[in-house]
């Protein structure tokens, strides 16, 4: 049994930076571009690990830390993270708390290393990054709470495994609900379209692409990886809300639910396509909508 | 039975936070439509054991009226004042959601405190009904266009509809009727006075109606 | 009989919108408004039977109102035709705007004013909460068109004012029916419920308190703003000093006592389960409130028609806390209502006559009224009176009983606000009526023209209603004695 254990985390670790490729190349199909190749973003990885880093003299030890700190964080989470039956290296009562803790833990260093620099482009990209993720944590913690609600379980991995179509047929319109919230959570927290636009470089309407400007080589890297993780980490919960399959065979449940994560991380880059940005004053309007969303499945679900 | 009651009220829910999030007048009538139609499926819902033709009548006529005559009504209001949007409303959209959220708790709040008079009836249906009032009522002060308000009124009469229609099972066609009547009629002089306001004014900021105070 | 009542204007206010000639129409309005008259006072000696199954019947209530409502109608129907008379030959010219404008087609108007007399007849008939809820909406929406009567600006705000807020207000009114519905249904002897008044007082002791108490909060609410207590009163100065002088005095004499009525239908429910204590309370707070914000406002009013709508604010709160402090003070309520009524209306249609005249609301503007109309200018003043409660007329009686029903209650505090209030008052509306009547301060227009001349139509229908107060003050005829009692009697008053 305890080889399962180290399935996912050692499959997140090798397969997360892909997810940002078949999103590429799914807008890019979408352009009507041939776009990278899939795995460009383990290409980048390996060039930037080659590099030297060039660190300016008004930075400090934080400017160095904290790329490394938000990539421990998006580890902690991966490895919190359950998929599907998988069951988790490490797990407790309350445990979705630290995951949002997690998150919040990473992009504070990855903020203070941006304010660190003392650029004020990148101050305010971390003025920006602040504000909406105030407003996405709540909608995420209360997502994960009215899950917990629904299912009566207090960790992550009995919530994966308590989701079931049957949960979907008793409060489907809940769990739909949550869905959309956690979605538009997943939109900001990974810096996707219609929030905000990772391929951009114009820096008055980035968010967090114009936090990361001063870090290289290695720093970089870690950063490239970190946010890769995460992305998988997000999808991985929203797949095992929207694809709860539980067969007797455990294998086929992990490979249904992985091809679900690279799926929808097609759906992303659909989305990604045919949508345009919000307006950056419009963004928290967007959010307050999904953080009633998520309280109202919090309502709705009851047991 | 109830989880497919329970779907309705949700979406009436959802209705009623679009509304408040959306500053599109257009959006916002054909939201109200939808939520008329959401009430006659309700009413089909709720009211299984009253005779057919009497249902039957009370559902056409709140089809006929909630989503199709009050949003054409609407409709031609804003095409002919050529008011789209609702500019500069008192309270900003996503403090509009938050404030329903608020009043969304209260609801449920005041629905968990009043003693349901039937055990079959839905718990959810006191606090939408509430909810849905209590949004109509905030549109109704939070917005500066006459069309807005109207509009308010209406999902505020939907809210009423809501607890009438759930809550009191008794009440007769004819009085129903009569509800409806009084509605319409309302809501076709409020339209004749938008079209003078719009005429007269040239705009339909009701703020700007003001010269006569103390 | 009620039946005839109900359906004659109607029928007579639908004919009104496609006759052609004015005379014929005039007609028809003075006929119908007579006739309708003659009918409510037949119902004193011979009171009709119920119709329907008890939904349309008249008790001592609503004889009581109806019979309001039927005289002040036949007299501003004489003072209506009048009215468009005047308005025929000099159309627009309005003081504020400067400009001139068009009135409403006098067909639309006779005929709204036809049907809103058929919804305020609905009113005090129906013993139905429902149906009682649909009649008052209705003489929301058939008074709007009459208040946009003048075609301007302001009166277009204050009829959206009226037609929003009341809409509103009686929205929620309608949700107390609903609540009272639940309240009842949660009776398991008696499973069908329905919303008559008769058997929701019989069967009061079993309805279901929480529901009931929200219910009648919201119907005092959702009424309580059309009968213009304060703090939910905003619309009504504006309806009131905008829509034309007759149109004024219907909505200040006959329309906020139907919506008062409705409350006292609440209260009756109240009263029968039991909770007589927590409307009470309630009325007296809305009543007392009421009085203080009219008195605020009514000191140092620029604006004439605005003050005697304050005023109608002002006598709101004093019925309402008359039925609050009940015991002998709901008699004096009761009869307040005729007093209010008829004083209300006399000064509406003076003041008619005055802004005919000077083509001014404005206080300043009308100086030494008495030199110019010397005739309208006497009742104006006799109106004061009549209005502020002077001993010999019936407004100082019946407020003298809501005092020393107060006394009797024990209530002193309430007593001490009330006295206060209405020599507030008092000072405040004396000071500008008498500027208005007296000043020697060259009058803007008048001066040029001397006296002038009065018709009969529009002296005579205030003088009738200034002499029934009078009369009413110095003696009460035992036929309506006794049907004020027993309408007291079911409100909760002692005989």
């Amino acid at each position: 049994m305890s080889i399962w254990l180290l399935v996912h985390p050692t499959l997140a670790f090798l397969a997360a930076p892909l997810l940002p490729g078949i999103i590429n190349r799914t807008k890019a199909y979408f352009a009507g571009r041939d776009g990278q190749p899939l795995l460009q973003t383990y290409f980048d990885l390996a060039k930037l690990f080659r590099k030297g880093a060039v660190y300016s003299r008004t930075t400090t030890w934080l400017f160095r830390a904290g790329p490394i700190l938000s990539l421990g964080a998006a580890l902690m989470a991966v490895v919190l993270m359950p998929l599907g039956e998988l069951p988790t290296v490490w797990s407790f009562q309350g445990d979705f708390i630290l995951l949002v803790y997690l998150l919040a833990v990473g992009r504070f260093f990855t903020v203070m290393a941006a304010l660190d620099t003392g650029s004020s482009f990148e101050g305010m990209g971390a003025s920006r990054e602040m504000q909406f993720s105030m407003l996405a944590e709540p909608v995420l913690l209360v997502g994960l709470a009215a899950l917990a609600r629904g299912t009566g379980c207090l960790t992550l991995s009995d919530i994966a495994a308590n989701i079931s179509w049957q949960a979907w047929s008793q409060y489907g319109e809940g769990l739909i609900l949550i869905v959309v919230a956690l979605m538009a959570v997943f939109l900001v927290e990974n810096a996707r379209i219609p929030i905000d636009d990772p391929n951009t470089h114009l820096e008055l309407t980035m968010i967090h692409e114009v936090m990361v400007l001063d870090h290289g080589g290695p720093d970089l890297a870690y950063i490239l990886y970190g946010s890769a993780l995460k992305l998988w980490t997000l999808s991985v919960l929203l797949v095992n809300i929207m694809i709860p399959i539980h067969t007797d065979l455990l294998l086929l449940n992990v490979v249904v639910s992985l091809l679900g994560v690279l799926c929808w991380a097609v759906v992303v880059g659909v989305i990604e396509s045919t949508m345009a940005r919000l307006a950056l004053i419009r963004i928290p309007q967007f959010l307050v909508g999904a953080g009633a969303l998520s309280v109202l499945a919090l309502i709705l679900i009851k047991k | 039975m109830h989880s497919r009651i329970d779907i309705i009220f949700t979406l009436i829910i959802l209705a009623n936070l679009l509304l408040l999030s959306s500053s599109r007048l257009g959006t916002c009538i054909n939201v109200a439509a939808i939520q008329g139609l959401l009430l006659a499926v309700l009413t089909l819902a709720t009211r299984t054991d009253e005779p057919l033709i009497q249902t039957s009548i009370l559902i056409l006529s709140t089809i006929v009226l909630k989503s199709i005559v009050f949003p054409q009504l609407l409709q031609r209001a804003i095409r002919d004042s050529e008011t789209r949007r609702e500019m500069r409303p008192y309270v900003g959209y996503a403090q509009s959601i938050v404030v329903g959220m608020v009043v969304l708790a209260l609801s449920l709040w005041l629905g968990s405190k009043l003693p349901l008079p039937n055990p079959t009836i839905s718990p959810l249906a006191l606090p939408v009904a509430l909810f849905t009032i209590l949004v109509g009522l905030f549109l109704i002060v939070s917005r500066r266009k006459a069309v807005s308000q109207v509009l308010g009124y209406l999902v505020m009469e939907n809210g009423i509809y809501v607890f009438g229609v759930t809550m009191v099972h008794e009440s007769t066609l004819f009085v129903e009727l009569g509800v409806l009547l009084d509605v319409f009629v309302g809501v076709f002089i409020m339209g004749i006075m938008i079209f003078h306001i719009s005429r007269e004014f040239d705009h339909l900021d009701v703020d700007r109606l003001s010269t006569l105070k103390d | 009989m009620i039946l005839v009542l109900l359906l004659m204007p109607i029928l007579a206010g639908m004919v009104a919108f496609f006759i052609k000639s004015d005379k014929i129409r005039r007609g028809l309005l003075l006929t119908t408004a007579f006739l309708h008259l003659g009918l409510t006072t037949t119902f004193w000696s011979h009171r009709p039977g119920p119709l329907f199954d008890n939904w349309l019947s008249l008790d001592a209530p609503g004889l009581l109102f109806l019979s309001i409502t039927s005289f002040l109608f036949g007299v501003a129907a004489v003072y209506g035709v009048g009215y468009l008379i005047r308005e025929e030959s000099t159309p627009g010219a309005h003081s504020d705007e400067g400009s001139f404008f068009p009135n409403t087609a006098e067909s639309v108007f006779t005929g709204c004013l036809l049907i809103f007399l058929a919804t305020m007849t609905l009113v005090p008939m129906s013993q139905h909460l429902g149906l009682l809820w649909v009649a008052i909406e209705s003489t929301t929406l058939a008074s709007a068109p009459l208040i946009y009567f003048h075609r301007h600006h302001q009166s277009l705000e204050a009829t959206w004012k009226y037609l929003l807020i009341c809409s509103v207000g009686i929205a929620l009114a309608l949700l107390g029916n609903f609540c009272i519905a639940v309240a009842a249904s949660h009776n398991a002897d008696q499973p069908t419920t329905s919303l008559l008044l008769s058997s929701l007082v019989t069967q009061a002791k079993h309805l279901e308190i929480p529901w009931l108490k929200a219910g009648f909060l919201c119907l005092l609410v959702g009424y309580g703003t059309k009968m213009g207590l304060a703090p939910l009163h905003t619309w009504l100065p504006d309806a009131h000093s905008e829509s034309p002088s007759v149109v004024s005095a219907l909505l200040s004499g006959a329309l906020l006592n139907c919506a008062f009525l409705a409350i006292l239908r609440a209260q009756q429910i109240c009263l029968a389960a039991g909770l007589a204590d927590f409307g009470r309370n309630l009325l007296i707070g809305f009543g007392l409130i009421s009085m203080v914000c009219a008195a605020v406002f009514i000191l140092e009013q620029a604006d004439y028609k605005r003050m005697l709508a304050y005023s109608s604010v002002e006598h709101m709160g004093i019925l309402s806390l008359g039925v609050g402090l009940g015991g002998g003070a709901v008699f004096g309520s009761m009869f307040h209502a005729i007093n209010h009524s008829a004083s209300k209306a006399m000064l509406f249609l003076v003041a008619g006559n005055l802004l005919t005249v000077f083509k001014s609301k404005s206080v300043n503007d009308v100086r030494g009224a008495l030199r110019v109309v010397p005739v309208s200018a006497a009742l104006w003043v006799v109106g004061l009176f009549a209005i502020t409660g002077f001993p010999p007329f019936g407004t100082f009686l019946s407020e003298f009983i809501i005092l020393k029903g107060a006394l009797a209650e024990g209530r002193y505090g309430v007593a001490v606000i009330y006295l206060a209030t209405l020599a507030v008052i008092f000072a405040g509306m004396s000071s500008i009526m008498l500027k208005m009547a007296q000043s020697n301060t060259a009058p803007v227009l008048g001066s040029a023209h001397g006296v002038q001349r009065e018709s009969f139509w529009s002296i005579a229908p205030p003088a009738v209603l200034g002499m029934v107060v009078l009369l009413l003050g110095v003696h009460l005829p035992t036929a309506i004695d006794q049907v004020l009692h027993e309408a007291a009697m079911t409100v909760g008053g002692s005989s």
